[in-house]
């Protein structure tokens, strides 16, 4: 298994590295980010057990926030992300505090309420540019020496970048924080019982997961030069929940491959079939749901898991 | 002797129904305490009243002397009054050893740190061990809590509350379900882990009751309708009829 999994890293490491040759960076710039964006839902849904309907507000709002960092206050980019992150990370830890006493829908109602009201904040703003997107984010220069005007030299931050960021999960994930968490998804009344202030274990998870969403969506806006409202939108919010569902929950790849999956059929399907482009992804969606419970990761992992042998003394010590 | 936990006319009411109706229980330091009654007497939700998993519609707590009436469930936790559920309460995906490890984590080791790698923590694997021995499950160390047959289960979760060094334990049936040599093995367990700490416990099982607790409240509807010595309750007139009454029952608290 662990011979498995060093040999996919290293594949993946290698597709990162060879990618920009076969494949146009920027489309390649979007899909780590949206995989890096779904990552970090997953740090909620799949390791928490919490459903946010509102992350969108993490990824738009750290958008801004670099936009306004590096075009009005000059900043450099690497210190934009830093804020973008850091904005994100404040709004998550602060809907969380609102919103954490709430289970199940009540939560994603909440996080929904407080998304949808950034969401109308910044429509009313000047500076935001409103339904105009806001445009002209300078890429400057990382660390004052790489010109990020250089799509490859941008390739490279945002693909160290994604490398960081389920790096950083994967940490967390198996951090002692990551197993408190784990005892608390299981049993939250028996965490309880045993000492645990569950409230406070879920604010933080929510504030890692939105400073990993603020990442993403800093990086975007960084790529694109530019932010526009629909980053701030439910419709994005919900977008990531299907990636992340499609793609496995509590998994590391899962999310990964279901944003991969999600942006390339959207980029494919774009240009031909128009107004029908949500209706498909919503039937392809509910398909693959039907068909894979666990996702496609998920399904392939569990795969693994039943075609390998029970080791031989591990029974028979019931 | 002191009482280390006592309630004043607690109360429960539930949309006008009272579950739990001017309950005032006084349970003695050091010693097993069973509460017992017929299904939906109200037992659980008195556990749930004293361990503050549900708030008191009215009437006071006291833990050691202190008010705790208005304390949150895990902090009251933290001062040594735990709990176990009715229904087993592990971590199932979690194995024998981690199950004990979260909660020695919260006592002795980082919780929130989520930089560090996992395996900061196994230097609690020898204290868990030693807890592991203690009700005898050392062996399934590495089994996943959800493999386990129901009465190793209930071992498990004695050996994760014992982690938390309590004061006072609750455990609310304890041998539910279980077979007759699970019964023994668990019984056997709660006598040994009582030494040097108060046990107050819902059990159904007569037999378990006569053999190891020392005073038992009989609760029927809400309210405590006797209370004392196993031989005081069991020849109670009103207690036979309510809750004793079937032969059954007693045979089983003699034989
Ligand atoms: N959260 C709740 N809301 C409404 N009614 C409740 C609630 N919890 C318990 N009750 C009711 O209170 C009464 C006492 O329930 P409780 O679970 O405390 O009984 P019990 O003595 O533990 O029974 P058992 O032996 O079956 O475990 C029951 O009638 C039950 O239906
Ligand atoms: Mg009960």
């Amino acid at each position: 298994m662990t011979l498995q999994r060093n040999l996919l890293i290293a594949l993946g490491l290698a597709a990162l590295v060879v990618a920009p040759a076969f494949i146009y960076p920027m489309l390649i710039v979007k899909l780590l980010c949206f995989a890096i964006f779904a990552s970090a839902f997953n740090l909620m849904l799949g390791y928490t057990g919490l459903l946010s309907f509102g992350h969108a507000m993490f990824f738009g709002s750290a958008g801004y926030a670099l936009g306004v960092t590096t075009k009005f206050l000059h900043w450099p980019p690497e210190l934009g992300i830093l804020a973008g992150i850091a904005v994100a990370a404040l709004i998550g830890f602060v809907a969380g505090a609102v919103a954490i006493r709430r289970q199940g829908i009540y939560f994603a109602m909440i996080t929904l309420a407080i998304s949808q009201l950034i969401y109308f904040v910044a429509m009313q703003m000047e500076w935001t540019g409103r339904d105009d997107g806001f445009h002209g984010i300078p890429r400057g220069r990382l660390f004052g020496l790489i010109d990020l005007e250089n799509d490859l030299a941008l390739y490279g931050l945002v693909a160290v970048c994604f490398v960081l960021a389920l790096l950083a999960i994967h940490r967390i994930v198996t951090s002692p924080f990551g197993l408190a968490l784990t005892a608390i998804r299981e049993n939250e009344p028996r965490a309880v019982s045993l000492g645990y202030d569950v409230e406070r274990y879920k604010v933080l998870a929510l504030t890692l997961s939105a400073a990993l969403a603020g990442l993403a969506g800093s990086l975007k806006a960084l790529a694109l030069s530019y932010e526009s409202l629909n980053d701030l939108h439910w419709a994005l919010s919900g977008e990531v929940v299907m990636m992340c569902i499609l793609g496995g929950l509590g998994t590391l790849g899962g999310p990964v491959a279901g944003a991969f999956f999600v942006i390339l059929l959207q980029n494919f399907l774009a240009d031909k079939v128009g107004e029908w482009l949500s209706v498909i992804i919503g039937v392809v969606f509910l398909s693959c749901i039907l068909a894979f419970r666990k996702g496609l990761v998920g399904e392939i992992a569990a795969w693994m898991e039943r075609s390998r042998k029970p080791i031989p003394g591990q029974e028979s010590r019931r | 002797m002191t009482h280390i936990l006592e309630t004043v006319d607690l109360c429960k009411e539930f949309s006008g129904f009272r579950a739990v109706d001017t309950v005032s229980l006084k349970v003695r330091e050091g010693e097993i305490h069973a509460l017992i009654g017929p299904n939906g007497a109200g037992k659980t939700t008195v556990f749930n009243l004293l361990t503050k998993f549900l708030p008191a519609s009215s009437g006071r707590i006291l833990f050691g002397g202190q008010d705790i009436t208005g304390m949150k469930p895990a902090p009251l936790a933290r001062r040594g009054l735990v709990r176990s559920f009715q229904i087993s309460a592990t971590f199932p995906h979690l194995t024998v050893l981690e199950n004990v490890r979260v909660a020695l984590q919260r006592r002795l080791a980082p919780t929130f740190a989520f930089w560090l790698p996992g395996r900061v923590l196994t230097r609690l694997d020898g204290r868990a061990m030693d807890l592991l021995e203690q009700v005898d499950m050392q062996d399934f160390a590495a089994v996943k809590a959800a493999d386990l047959p129901y009465g190793r289960k209930r071992s498990v979760e004695i050996a994760t509350t014992l982690a938390m060094e309590p004061r006072v334990m609750l455990l609310d049936e304890p041998t539910q379900g279980m077979g007759h040599e699970d019964v023994e093995r668990v019984t056997r367990l709660i006598k040994r882990v009582a030494a040097g700490r108060t046990i107050l416990m819902v059990e159904h099982n007569m037999k378990v009751v006569a053999g190891i607790c020392d005073r038992i409240s009989v609760l029927q509807r809400g309210a405590i309708l006797a209370e004392g010595s196993y031989a005081e309750v069991s020849a109670d007139p009103r207690v036979l009829s309510a809750y004793m009454g079937s032969e059954t029952q007693l045979e089983g608290a003699h034989g």
